[in-house]
């Protein structure tokens, strides 16, 4: 079942009455999410990503807009009929019940033509359980669980109704690095089997890559891009966006362009045909750099970083915006640092020009 | 070691403490147990010389073998026994009615707690208020100035009115008096307390629920109870302990007589009877209806902790 948001906006009313100052957590989101997909809501912290899946949910009201379930409009729909699953951030399983029970628990609570007996219940608890492997868990407190364990086990509570809609809060944010690994690839299989339409947030851009359809980034409430993970990475809308994903994170400088060419400092990188001159900013990805000795970008080295598979150069640039400009270099070419300055040549489709007020993304042909 | 050297400090530290309680605690729990132990114990005989107290459990005896004891401890037990789920339960609702509201949540409270900083003898002679007839009770042709605000109540919907307290009033009415004064005075602590449990509890358990679509009954009995179960148990072996040691509030409704004119004592509880017998100067047998009393509050509590482990969570 597809979500539409339509014209979505959540505006907190400001805590302090003198001020007056109101808060738009989430300003006008329009989205379709298609029907079966995995959604990744990006931003950091404050962006408005959760207030927009508190609103799918139903646990939060929207200020103005509306959503849509497939056809239903459930703007006013509360939390109790609208038949979603919703994973908390902390989990939020009851203490005091087993795994088994908190697993049966929203099935205990059908009523009327859905009402299921015992074994039917018991029946699908176990198959929830059995998609999320913790079959061998059921009779344990929470208490006694790891928090990967606790994590599967809220899924498999938030699935045992086969909800319609999968929400995640965060899910991964309480793992450690291996398990997160770990446990979001074992997200992405179950939202594969199931096939439930899932949105799921987070602050964490390597994690909304790797498993998402298609992933929203926010910004202070307003979208800025959505798109499928490789082409939002492959085409930013802007700086912001540029910024957030990819790590390590994407090197900016302050340029220009002038007379068709992008100058970083006095170094002429690329020919922008058609940009009116104008200060901008430009952002090259790690990987869009090459050791070349007639590159037009020259900077002072720093170190190198050996990560087995790439090496990563850091150096520094006069008009570098970071403290340091890190590329990432195929491990088969050895490098060995002298005091005399690194030359690169840039790959264009790597390189990414911004206005430099608005941060808005400037295009130009790449030849 | 620094430790031992600095001992004699932390003795000196806690010395006040120790001290009062070893004069007005530890002395007179060994007093009372030797007084219990000692046949026909008086203080007055001692006073006169005779100091030759023969060791024995007379004092028990005798307090067992009183049709007053008999009466005072069905009583005692009749009073907790029924006030204790009913204030338990009641707090229960209140408490989590209040912490669903957000406007007039803090007077509220305050309302409700009202009765906590309020003198109990007080309250319980408002009670005697509510509940009193004024006039000819038991006459043939009574007449009657007034019937006290409940029973004008029970008039107005076309109830015949009750003699609650007066003269010639029944047992049960008297029971039925003093149970809702104790219910409503042991309120407000109970209410206090869910209530800071009710604040502690994660509210995303209540968001789940409601995710879940979990019918609002289900969500009380299944959800705010368990996890506010230690509380509860708190709440009702504190009110048993209470509960047993119930006196004041006899006094506040019936005054010194422990119960209606006709049938004085008749609501008396252990207490009250510990207070009987000191007062006929028998310090004997209230030390021994003391221990008595000590006994079965420990039992029950015993008995309450035991059915608290099987259900409380955590």
């Amino acid at each position: 079942m597809n979500i539409v948001l339509q014209n979505l906006t959540k505006i907190f009313p400001s805590r302090n009455k003198k001020s007056g100052e109101e808060v738009v957590a989430v300003n006008n989101f329009n989205f379709e999410i298609p029907d079966g997909k995995l959604i990744g809501l990006l931003g950091p912290s404050g962006c408005g990503k959760s207030t927009t899946l508190y609103m799918i949910s139903g646990l939060q009201k929207p200020t103005s807009g509306r959503i849509f379930f497939g056809d239903d409009d459930v703007t006013e729909m509360s939390t109790e009929n609208r038949g979603i699953g919703l994973v908390f951030q902390n989990y939020a399983l009851y203490p005091h019940l087993t795994v088994k029970q908190n697993i049966l628990f929203p099935l205990q609570n059908l009523r009327g033509k859905d009402k299921m007996d015992k074994n039917a219940m018991l029946d699908r608890a176990y198959e929830a359980a059995k998609l999320v492997q913790i079959e061998q868990l059921l009779d344990r407190k929470p208490s006694e669980l790891s928090g990967g364990q606790q994590q599967r086990v809220a899924i498999a509570r938030a699935l045992v109704k086969m909800p319609k809609v999968l929400l995640l809060d965060e899910p991964l944010s309480n793992l450690d690095a291996r398990l997160r690994l770990q446990t979001r690839e074992e997200i992405r299989r179950i939202q594969k089997e199931t096939g439930i339409t899932t949105v799921f947030v987070t602050h964490d851009q390597e994690e909304a890559m790797s498993i998402s359809d298609m992933i929203v980034v926010m910004k202070a409430g307003i979208v800025q891009q959505i798109g499928k993970p490789q082409d939002v990475y492959d085409d930013p809308a802007n700086l912001f966006v540029a910024k957030f994903l990819g790590t390590p994170p994407i090197n900016v400088f302050s340029g220009r362009v002038q007379e068709g060419h992008l100058y970083i400092g006095e170094d002429r990188i690329i020919d922008v045909k058609g940009v009116p001159d104008q200060e901008v900013v430009a952002g090259i990805r790690p990987e869009g750099f090459v050791l070349s000795d007639g590159g037009p970008l020259t900077c002072a080295p720093v170190n190198v970083e050996v990560m087995g598979r790439d090496v990563s150069v850091v150096s520094t640039h006069p008009a570098s915006l970071n403290p340091l400009v890190r590329s990432i270099i195929n491990a088969d070419n050895r490098i060995e640092l002298g005091d005399s300055p690194v030359r690169y040549a840039i790959k264009p489709r790597k390189l990414f020009i911004f206005k430099k007020e608005t941060g808005e993304r400037i295009n130009f042909e790449v030849k | 070691m620094v430790e031992s050297k600095q001992q004699w400090k932390a003795w000196l530290y806690l010395s006040p403490a120790i001290v009062l309680l070893l004069i007005f605690t530890v002395w007179p729990i060994i007093n009372t147990v030797a007084m219990a132990f000692m046949e026909d114990y008086s203080g007055l005989a001692k006073i006169g010389g005779d100091t030759a107290f023969r060791f024995g459990i007379g004092n028990f005896a005798k307090v067992v073998q009183n049709a007053d004891f008999q009466q005072a401890l069905i009583n005692t037990v009749l009073l907790c026994v029924i006030s204790v789920p009913i204030s338990t339960i009641l707090a229960l609702l209140i408490a989590v009615a209040l912490h669903a509201i957000k406007p007039l949540q803090k007077a509220l409270q305050t309302i409700f707690f009202l009765p906590y900083v309020t003198n109990s003898i007080a309250i319980g002679m408002v009670f005697a208020a509510m509940f009193n007839v004024i006039g000819s009770v038991g006459t043939r042709r009574p007449l009657i100035s007034s019937y006290g605000i409940v029973n004008d109540i029970i008039r107005f919907f076309g109830g015949n009115w009750v003699n609650w307290i007066n003269s010639g009033s029944e047992h049960w009415a008297n029971m039925f008096v003093l149970i809702t004064y104790i219910v409503w005075n042991a309120l407000p602590f109970k209410i206090l307390i869910l209530l800071g449990g009710l604040t502690g509890i994660n509210k995303q358990y209540y968001e789940a629920a409601k995710v879940d679509s979990t019918p609002r009954w289900r969500v009380l009995t299944r959800i705010t109870v368990p996890l506010l179960s230690p509380m509860l148990a708190y709440v009702v072996i504190t009110g048993f302990i209470g509960g047993f040691k119930e006196y004041t509030s006899i006094v506040g409704i019936f005054g010194e007589s422990m119960g209606p004119v006709h049938a004085k004592g008749s609501m008396n509880t252990m207490v009250g009877l510990i207070y009987d017998s000191l007062a006929s100067n028998n310090q004997g047998r209230a030390s021994a209806a003391a221990l008595i009393l000590f006994g079965i509050i420990l039992v029950v509590t015993l008995i309450n902790l035991w059915v608290s482990k099987k259900h409380v969570h955590y």
